[in-house]
């Protein structure tokens, strides 16, 4: 099984990545972009088959390193 | 007076620190991340500052996971005195012994330059020597120097007295280099024996060096 998280600064946490990065593709002329967030992808092989297993080891894995939740968000995809 | 400065894969700070506390006359030991304990009279932990672990996933992520780090936590939960410096306080608020965490800085840009800082809370060990409004000029060298807290936490920071010190100009007005909160460079845990800045002090310890601000901060330390 294969374990997809997505980390993300929360809501509300100033973006400055994302910024700069909106910035750049405005002055590309790309229109109509609202928000962009830059974030990291973490892809993880796991030797299980139990979903339910996988997410709670991961989601602790998230919780105790993958993630800082003073500032950041996380989701987990898990596909078999 | 007896100092125990750590070292990770990465730090580059150690013998800055080393530097700076034998120069005050305490007696210092590195101790590698791989230890478990800390030497039994250790008076101050310094977490030096540096790039533990390349920085990789977040600053400090990974250093927090070092075998010592247990050992720095029961001290300090003890009350035991720890300084973290620059990594070293970004290594601290991973692990939680401070509040808070270290973004990205907001121009996205390093910044190695002399800054000034104004003293907002003398009311403990580290900055006893300074006063209240005291303009010092000291180091930064940081990407991720970025201090965020959420709103009510910052309350708590201000109503304790754990707002240390604030970016400012010569002068003593705010300038802010990195976009952290309130322009905040240093704060302390509640109990006041856990320190964390982004600012090197053992940088500033002498004017052939363009500064020795630095004495006063550390001497705080060895009155203890």
């Amino acid at each position: 099984m294969t374990a997809i998280v997505n980390v993300s600064l929360k809501n509300g946490v100033l973006d400055s990545q994302g910024k700069a990065v909106h910035h750049a593709l405005d002055s590309l002329h790309f229109e109509g972009i609202k928000d962009v967030r830059v974030g990291k992808q973490i892809v993880l092989k796991l030797d299980t088959d139990d979903h339910d297993k996988a997410r709670a080891d991961v989601t602790k894995m998230c919780e105790d390193l993958l993630a800082n939740t003073v500032i950041e968000d996380y989701d987990i995809e898990l596909i078999k | 007076m007896k100092v125990a400065v750590l070292q990770f894969p990465g730090t580059n700070c150690e013998y800055d620190t080393v530097y700076a506390f034998k120069k005050l006359g305490a007696e210092t030991q590195v101790i590698w991340h791989k230890e478990e304990s800390l030497p039994s009279d250790t008076d101050l932990v310094v977490v030096a500052g540096g790039f533990s672990y390349g920085d990789y996933l977040r600053s400090g992520a990974i250093a927090k996971f070092s075998p010592i780090m247990k050992a720095v936590k029961e001290y300090a939960n003890k009350g035991g005195k720890v300084l973290g410096i620059c990594n070293g306080f970004q290594v601290l608020t991973e692990s939680r012994l401070l509040p808070g965490a270290l973004k990205r800085n907001e121009s996205l840009h390093f910044i190695s330059r002399h800054h000034h800082l104004k003293v907002v809370s003398n009311d403990n060990i580290f900055l006893e020597k300074l006063s209240v409004d005291d303009v010092i000029n000291v180091p930064i060298a940081h990407h991720d120097g970025n201090y965020y807290i959420d709103e009510e936490s910052l309350k708590e920071l201000y109503a304790n007295k754990q707002v240390l010190l604030k970016y400012t100009d010569a002068e003593g007005n705010i300038s802010n280099p990195n976009g952290s909160i309130d322009s905040i460079a240093g704060i302390c845990n509640k109990e006041k024996n856990v320190f964390g800045l982004m600012p090197h002090p053992e940088r500033a310890m002498e004017m052939l060096l363009g500064s020795d601000d630095g004495v006063k901060m550390l001497e705080g330390f060895l009155s203890a």
